[in-house]
């Protein structure tokens, strides 16, 4: 198909696969970083085999003129550097027939189950390009050529390029810029692939007319920092956001324990946090972890620490103890494929029942979701306020797609929310650590502090901190955690509510943006439905719940687990209106938004 | 008990496979190279690895661990047939173990090499059921697990920390190469120092075959491309899966 | 895999399985599982009396590897679930594998009760001194100034040194082998599971992604130049003053293994309500 209609779409997806040391993260790493540069938006999702050196390997991309928040139903492209074991990627790499492969046909045919699908196929000899120009690599042939199909600006290539390849010590610089320019330059001569449409400014989708094949494109959203334009964006991981949030919430004390895929969150932070006067400890352990961090916010200082579901599972008891001692600790969990040691490098959602009801004994905590990887930054840094001005765990619920993928993003604005823990002040009369207040909330006493010493307890105590097995004692403590998170006024951020309708759509975390996405195609034809995307999970808001789905009479709840995890707290937790579905399915298989329309309008319709 | 930090930093860390995530420059700064200097350098590293110290070890005749296991475990060799189950060991291990190299190359993604130790296996395997019908033994009367060596394992027994899972055919072959000639210094050794007659003979007549599997290593290695210098690039970093 | 003929004896490729391990090539890891099987061999044991435990990390990838009956539990607690399999099952050859950072990190204290608990168990574990699994952050065997993104410019620390604490906390029989002598190790591993009690075998195997320079190790390690003592304090004093690559079993004493006293059981259920009667 000669490229003269052009086809026209709000995003284009595209993947880049090979093994062996084809160096296809490096390629899709740096396509991401071209198209930030050339002021798009866009997104890369990492998808390997077990080995740790030399399998297969996918770097899958969507990029568009709006920020990109998942990842698509489908595939416009996928450029094959080589073909050995990438059939087991079939299931993220969905391509249909108007799909474009390329692969290198010296290197044999691309695998049966993507032919299947329809797609039509276009050799390029990525090797011999290569080494026509001795020095080159053929992921650099291939990233020339993703480059030139997407039609991002040649000159931004050769700039991002250049910069890469000077800090990789500058030695093959001219072959590899020679064989990315090859490559971009072949691109012309072959099938033409849809180019991104303009996007103007969000909402203008809807009011436009569509045009042939265009899908609504995701809107923008959130608050940026002033003065934002395609410059000041940022290229981060959503690791790397919970990590400068706990820095820009105050958190300046951090003990961890290496998992996967939590890992870069502490590897993020152990230079950031000497840069800001603050310690990294690698503990033995989850248990060494979690029990320093008490240790250390004891003394004062805002602790955080991050896991994934097995190491959670550890911290169990020792977030008791932070319930019980009211010690604030912030704990992010970058949930993955469970139960147990599950599948440690894909995304799923199912800790929720560990988060919200994992300890033994009455013991409330926070527990919140970011619902997008700029919102990583947001959510945690709110996380270390809530639990600092609560004086009691909170939990913040991540995930491996947050985690690992690598997104464009506006700068998100700081919301200004830090450490604000109530202290006692020196030489309190009789000070009472866990005094009876109002709000619940008891000035802490901090070590070094004179007149206030107090032994924090596990046991229950009375309001002195004595250990006490006294009746009114333990219903008054009791009364007194559960009241200090129940009467917390948590502002706006409880949740994001968008759009009007009688069906609303309810989740969290990373099944927002697909969920979003779903709604907006809905919109098209005129289904009218409101998204609500909990950031806050415990403790439960009935109030402005019931006032978020006023009218409604259809609640669809979304999310990436096997049991429906959400929606069975939310069914124990909130009187929902009308009649409630649950749609979901675990990982390692994103949600896309295409699911999710099907539901929409399938209930739309009886 | 700490490893001696300065031994593992010496000029030869330049020219070790293999990424070092994290790792920022060694502390050890090494001495700055011309490009002309680097290029030799490259070059050496091209042809030589991963070989080159397994050839200045085999200078050093047998491992220190090796010697003192020869003092406790080397008995002389007595018969011819004891002899001649010794040779089926040798060749038998180096079978088993080029088919665990091709296992290891084919999951890593390596066919070609993996296609090549395949071939190399079936060589050994076939010198090893030649023994077998020469000496008309169903299966050797010696256990391959009770067979002792003077080095660590066989002669003609491949090093397998000697693999880089980026390795050309070049590499395989250098490899496949080193073990004949160890093997064929194995037999002329032994034809040298053995009493017994019967293995002495058995020992000069493995020597030939040994020698002309030498040759035919090194003619393929003359067919067989010399790789680039940057045979060993892997920009993706190493994926963590548990 | 099929087991020979009973006249001839059980081979090492017997304890095989198919499953083709996804360690790096060059990794030391390989040499190990050889050695694991030859000593099997040696000892003419039968797959389904062996249980291979492990925690998490590379090194305990290597239950599936093998035909023994396997548990890959989680990480750290390995030492754990082999007590309480050798406690319940004494018939069983149990084999714990696990790394530096799953035995000697998050597995620090269940190693120091196994020794003391004197369980007959092997423990072997494969040291790398990384953590291969995670990307490669230090372990607690890591040099003090190893550079890594946790802990930049080194962790500072002094190192874990397995041997010493091994024989401090009563564990039977201390080895330390290298996976450049697949032959040797096996036999050091045939020997600790020979002895009964528990038997502690660290292995030094390099991790060729994250250690390149372990390399060095061919011509750092060395045969023991004693010979194995009975003696705790000798052994302590020579293994307090050992640069770590001392090849060879260093200790081994005479202590009797702990068994769960089990009692054959002459009463039955019913016998025990008597002492509720009125």
């Amino acid at each position: 198909m000669a490229g003269h209609i052009e086809k026209v779409q709000a995003s284009i997806s595209l993947a880049l696969t090979g093994s062996g040391g084809a160096g296809v993260m490096t390629a899709g790493n740096l396509l991401l970083e071209i198209a930030a540069k050339a002021g798009w938006y866009g997104l890369m999702v990492r998808s390997s085999g077990p080995q740790i050196r030399g399998g297969e390997a996918a770097a899958l991309l969507r990029f568009a003129h709006a920020p990109v928040e998942c990842l698509d139903d489908r595939f416009d492209v996928l450029v094959g550097v080589d073909w050995q074991n990438i059939h087991r990627f079939a299931d993220e790499i969905p391509l249909d027939a108007a799909s474009l492969m390329l692969g290198d046909p010296d290197l044999g045919e691309p695998p049966e189950v993507f032919v299947k699908r329809g797609a039509r196929y276009a050799p390029l000899p990525f090797k011999q390009m290569a080494k026509a120009l001795p020095g080159s690599w053929p992921n650099m042939i291939a990233l020339g050529l993703a480059a030139g199909l997407l039609g991002l600006p040649e000159d931004v290539v050769k700039a991002v390029l250049q910069k890469s390849l000077k800090k990789g010590g500058g030695e093959k610089m001219d072959a590899n810029l020679a064989a990315a320019e090859a490559g971009y330059a072949a691109a012309a001569k072959l099938p033409a692939v849809p180019r991104l449409a303009r996007h103007v400014a969000s909402g203008a989708s809807e009011k436009s007319a569509p045009r042939a094949n265009q899908q609504p494109a995701p809107r923008a959203r959130g608050k940026t920092a002033p003065g934002t334009g395609p410059d000041s964006r940022w290229l981060i991981t959503g690791n790397q956001a919970a990590g400068y949030g706990a820095v820009r919430g105050g958190v300046r004390f951090v003990a961890g324990y290496p998992i996967t895929p939590a890992t870069e969150v502490l590897e993020w932070l152990a230079p950031a946090l000497l840069k800001v006067g603050g310690v990294l400890v690698q503990a033995e352990d989850e248990l060494a972890s979690i029990n320093m961090i008490i240790g250390s916010s004891y003394g004062g200082v805002p602790s955080l620490t991050a896991t994934s579901g097995p190491g959670l599972s550890l911290m169990t008891e020792a977030l008791g103890l932070a319930v019980a001692a009211e010690v604030p600790i912030v704990v992010i969990d970058v949930m993955r494929g469970g139960p147990s040691t599950g599948i440690p490098a894909k995304s799923e959602q199912s800790d929720v029942n560990i988060a919200l009801s994992g300890l033994h004994g009455d013991a409330p905590r926070v527990v919140v979701a970011p619902n997008s990887i700029a919102d990583c930054v947001a959510t945690t840094q709110w996380a270390v306020h809530l639990a600092e001005a609560m004086q009691c765990p909170a939990i913040v619920l991540s995930d491996q797609y947050f985690g690992q993928t690598r997104a464009v993003v506006d700068p998100p604005a700081d919301i200004g929310l830090v450490s604000a823990r109530l202290k006692a002040p020196a030489g309190a009369e009789s000070y009472k650590r866990y005094a009876i207040t109002a709000s619940g909330i008891s000035p802490m006493a901090i070590p070094g502090t004179p007149g206030t010493a107090y032994t924090a307890d596990g046991l229950e105590h009375n309001e002195h901190g004595i250990p006490s097995s006294q009746s009114a004692d333990h219903t008054r403590q009791l009364d007194k955690r559960a009241r200090k998170l129940a009467q917390y006024d948590y502002g706006e951020r409880w949740a994001e509510i968008e759009g009007e309708g009688e069906l609303a759509l309810v989740t969290f975390g990373s099944c927002t943006g697909a969920t979003r996405e779903a709604l907006a195609r809905a919109a098209t034809h005129g289904i009218k439905a409101r998204l609500v995307s909990l950031r806050l999970l415990s403790p439960s808001q009935p109030e402005r719940l019931a006032a978020a789905l006023e009218g409604a009479k259809r609640v669809l709840v979304v999310e990436q687990n096997h049991s429906g995890q959400l929606y069975r707290y939310l069914r124990a937790e909130y009187d929902l209106p009308g009649e409630v579905r649950s749609f979901r399915h675990p990982g390692p298989l994103p949600m896309r938004p295409d699911e999710i329309h099907r539901q929409i309008t399938e209930w739309s319709r009886s | 008990m700490s490893t001696k930090k300065s031994a593992g930093k010496s000029g030869k860390q330049s020219t070790k496979p293999g990424m070092k995530p994290g790792m920022k420059k060694a502390k050890v700064a090494a001495p700055k190279k011309t490009t002309a200097a680097k290029r030799t350098a490259a070059k050496a590293v091209a042809t030589a690895l991963p070989v080159a110290k397994v050839a200045a070890r085999a200078k050093a005749k047998t491992a220190p661990v090796a010697r003192a296991a020869t003092k406790a475990k080397a008995a002389p060799v007595v018969s011819a047939s004891e002899f001649m189950a010794h040779a089926y060991a040798m060749e038998a291990e180096a079978a088993e173990r080029y088919a665990e190299f091709a296992d290891s190359m084919e999951l890593h993604n390596n066919r070609e090499v993996a296609e090549l130790f395949r071939k190399l296996s079936r060589i050994e395997q076939r010198h090893a059921d030649q023994i077998l019908e020469q000496m008309g033994w169903k299966q050797s009367p010696v256990s391959s697990a009770n067979v002792r060596w003077e080095g660590a394992e066989g002669p003609e027994t491949a090093d397998s920390t000697e693999l880089h899972y980026l390795m050309q055919p070049y590499h395989a072959l250098q490899i496949a190469l080193h073990n004949e000639k160890r093997a064929r210094d194995f037999f002329a050794h032994l034809a040298k120092t053995t009493e017994n007659a019967g293995a002495r003979k058995g020992a000069l007549e493995m020597e030939q075959d040994e020698a002309e599997h030498v040759r035919l290593i090194e003619e393929w290695l003359k067919r067989t491309p010399v790789p680039d210098s940057n045979w060993e690039t892997d920009q993706d970093p190493p994926v963590l899966s548990d | 895999m099929n087991a020979p003929a009973t006249a001839a004896p059980i081979t090492a490729q017997a304890f095989k399985s198919d499953y083709k391990p996804i360690w790096c090539p060059g990794c030391g890891d390989y040499s190990v599982l050889s050695s694991f099987t030859k000593a099997f061999a040696k000892l003419d044991l039968r797959p389904e009396n062996v249980a291979v435990v492990s925690g998490i990390g590379c090194s305990s990838r290597i239950p599936a590897y093998t035909n023994c009956y396997g548990f890959h539990g989680v990480h750290g607690r390995s030492l754990a679930a082999a007590s309480g399999l050798k406690l319940a099952r004494p018939d069983l050859t149990v084999v714990v594998a696990s790394g530096d950072g799953d035995g000697y990190s998050i597995g620090g204290n269940h190693f120091l009760h196994a020794c003391r608990r004197n369980v007959d168990l092997t423990y072997v574990v494969m040291d790398n001194h990384v953590y291969g699994m995670t990307k490669g952050q230090p372990s607690p065997t890591t040099e003090p100034d190893w550079d890594s993104k946790l802990s930049p410019g080194g962790t500072g620390l002094r190192t874990f040194h397995p041997l010493v604490i091994a024989l401090a906390a009563g564990a039977n029989f201390v080895a330390r082998a290298y996976s450049g002598d697949p032959n040797g190790t096996a036999d050091i591993i045939a020997d600790a599971i020979r002895t009964p009690g528990f038997s502690f075998v660290e292995i030094l195997s390099p991790c060729v992604t994250f250690r390149p320079e372990q390399r060095e190790w061919k011509r750092l390690a060395r045969p023991a130049p004693v010979t194995t003592t009975d003696d705790a304090a000798r052994a302590a004093r020579r293994i307090m003053t050992d640069d770590g690559f001392n090849i060879g079993v260093l200790y081994k004493g005479g202590r009797k293994p702990y068994q769960a006293p089990i009692d054959e059981g002459k009463n039955s259920p019913s016998d025990l309500e008597a002492e509720f009667a009125i």
